[in-house]
C-alpha cells in the first residue's frame, strides 16, 4: 500500500519537475520579503558561495571540531560585517573574491593541517570581509535586518551540509576528490585575478 | 517480498533527475548575457576535439603512472591552466598557442601509448607546460559580454571532469587487455595531434 502510494507520489513529481515555470528569483519583483532576497542573493553569488564551500571543505577535512568552529563563527562574523559595511559604506577596490578563492582553495588542495585557532582567525576574517562587501552596497532601512538573516542563513546552511559532508568520507580517494575541488577554487581565484587585472 | 522504501526513492531519484535535465530555463538572476557564462565556459573545452583528447590523456597517464600521479596531474593541470587563461584574458600573447595543443596531443598521446613513467616532477612539469597553451586558448575565446567569473569557473569545472573521464577509463589499466586498450588510445591522441598540426599549418 505504502509502495503504491510512493509510486504515485514519484510519478506526480516527476510531471511537476517537467513543467516547471520560470523562478524570477529577483525577489524584489515578487514581494516574497528581505529574508529570502538576502538569501537567494547569497545563493546566486558564486564570489560569496565559493569561498564558504571552500572554508566548509576546509574545515571537514579537518574535523568535526574545526566544524563546528566554523559553523558557528562564519555566520556570526558575516552578520557584524554586513552592517559594518553598511555603516562605513566602503567597499574594497581590490579583488576580495579572487584573494579569497586563493587563501581557501589553496589550503583545501594543500590539506593543510591548520590549528583550530588559526580556523578561528580565518571564518571570522572570511565573514567580516564578505559580509562587509555585502553590506557596503545597501542603505539604512529596517528590512535590512531581514535581509542579512536571509543571507547569514544561507551562509550557515551551506557550511553545515558541505562540512558535514566531507567529514563523514573515510575513503582515502574521496578524500582526494576534496582537494581537486580546492585546486579547482585556486585556478577560478587565478582566472578572477585576471578578470580584475584586465578591467583595470 | 516486500521492498524498502529506501529501495523504491532510490528506483525514483534518477527518473527525477532525468525530468530535472529537462526542466524549462529558470530565467533567474537575469544579467543580460552574463548568467549563461557558466555554460559557455563548460561547454568551451568540450567544444574542440584537441581540447578533450589531451585532457583525458593526462587522466589516462595519471592513471597509468598510479598513486600520487593520478591526483597530482589533474591538480597541477587547472591550476597552471588558469595561468595561461590569464594571460590571455589580460592580453598577453603566447605565439604558436594551436600548434602549442596540437604537440600536447602528440606528446601526451605518446607517452601513454609508450607507457612512459618518468619522476613525479618530470611529469607534473610536462602537463603544466602544456596546460598554458590550453589555459591561453580559453581565455583568449572568450565571448562577449558573459561573466568572467562564471566562465572561468564553467571551463576549470569541465577541464577537471575530462580528467576525470581519463583516469575513470583508466582504471581498466589493471588488466591486461585495459593496458592495451589504454596504449592504442594514446596511438590514437597522437595521431590526432599530427592531424591538428597539419591542420594548423595548413
Amino acid at each position: 500500500m505504502k509502495r503504491a502510494r510512493l509510486i504515485i507520489l514519484a510519478a506526480a513529481a516527476a510531471v511537476l519537475f517537467l513543467c516547471p515555470p520560470p523562478a524570477s528569483a529577483h525577489l524584489n519583483s515578487t514581494g516574497m520579503g528581505p529574508v529570502y532576497d538576502g538569501l537567494l542573493h547569497f545563493l546566486l553569488s558564486p564570489e560569496d558561495i565559493v569561498p564558504v564551500v571552500a572554508l566548509a571543505l576546509l574545515a571537514g577535512l579537518r574535523g568535526p571540531e574545526y566544524g563546528r568552529r566554523a559553523l558557528l563563527l562564519l555566520p556570526a562574523s558575516w552578520f557584524v560585517g554586513c552592517f559594518l559595511g553598511t555603516m562605513f559604506q566602503w567597499a574594497a577596490s581590490w579583488p576580495v573574491a579572487a584573494i579569497s578563492f586563493l587563501v581557501f582553495g589553496g589550503l583545501v588542495a594543500a590539506n593543510a593541517q591548520l590549528s583550530l585557532r588559526t580556523m578561528t582567525v580565518l571564518a571570522a576574517l572570511l565573514g567580516l570581509v564578505h559580509g562587509w562587501m555585502n553590506g557596503a552596497g545597501a542603505a539604512w532601512s529596517f528590512s535590512l535586518f531581514g535581509t542579512y538573516a536571509g543571507l547569514v542563513g544561507g551562509v550557515f546552511v551551506v557550511v553545515v551540509l558541505v562540512s558535514a559532508f566531507v567529514i563523514k568520507l573515510r575513503p582515502p580517494w574521496a578524500r582526494i576528490a576534496v582537494r581537486v575541488a580546492g585546486s579547482w577554487i585556486v585556478a577560478s581565484g587565478l582566472l578572477l585575478l585576471g578578470w580584475a587585472a584586465r578591467r583595470g | 517480498m516486500k521492498q524498502p522504501v529506501s529501495g523504491l526513492l532510490a528506483r525514483c531519484l534518477p527518473l527525477a533527475v532525468v525530468a530535472l535535465c529537462f526542466s524549462q530555463s529558470a530565467e533567474a538572476h537575469v544579467e543580460k548575457g552574463e548568467a549563461i557564462g557558466f555554460l559557455t565556459g563548460l561547454r568551451h573545452p568540450i567544444s574542440g576535439l584537441d581540447h578533450v583528447l589531451a585532457m583525458i590523456s593526462v587522466g589516462l597517464w595519471g592513471a597509468q603512472l598510479g598513486a600520487p600521479a593520478v591526483w597530482v596531474l589533474p591538480v597541477a593541470f587547472p591550476m597552471v591552466m588558469a595561468l595561461g587563461a590569464m594571460m590571455g584574458l589580460m592580453g598577453i600573447p603566447l605565439p604558436g598557442t594551436e600548434y602549442g595543443i596540437a604537440a600536447s596531443m602528440i606528446l601526451l598521446g605518446a607517452v601513454v601509448l609508450l607507457e612512459v613513467k618518468p619522476p613525479l616532477w618530470v611529469a607534473g612539469c610536462l602537463v603544466a607546460f602544456f596546460a598554458i597553451f590550453h589555459g591561453h586558448a580559453h581565455g583568449t575565446e572568450l565571448p562577449p559580454g558573459q561573466n568572467g567569473l562564471l566562465y572561468s569557473m564553467g571551463f576549470v569545472c569541465a577541464t577537471g571532469l575530462l580528467h576525470g573521464v581519463g583516469i575513470s577509463i583508466g582504471l581498466v589499466h589493471r588488466w591486461t587487455w585495459g593496458q592495451m586498450f589504454l596504449r592504442l588510445a594514446g596511438a590514437f591522441t597522437a595521431s590526432m595531434g599530427v592531424f591538428f598540426v597539419w591542420k594548423a599549418f595548413a
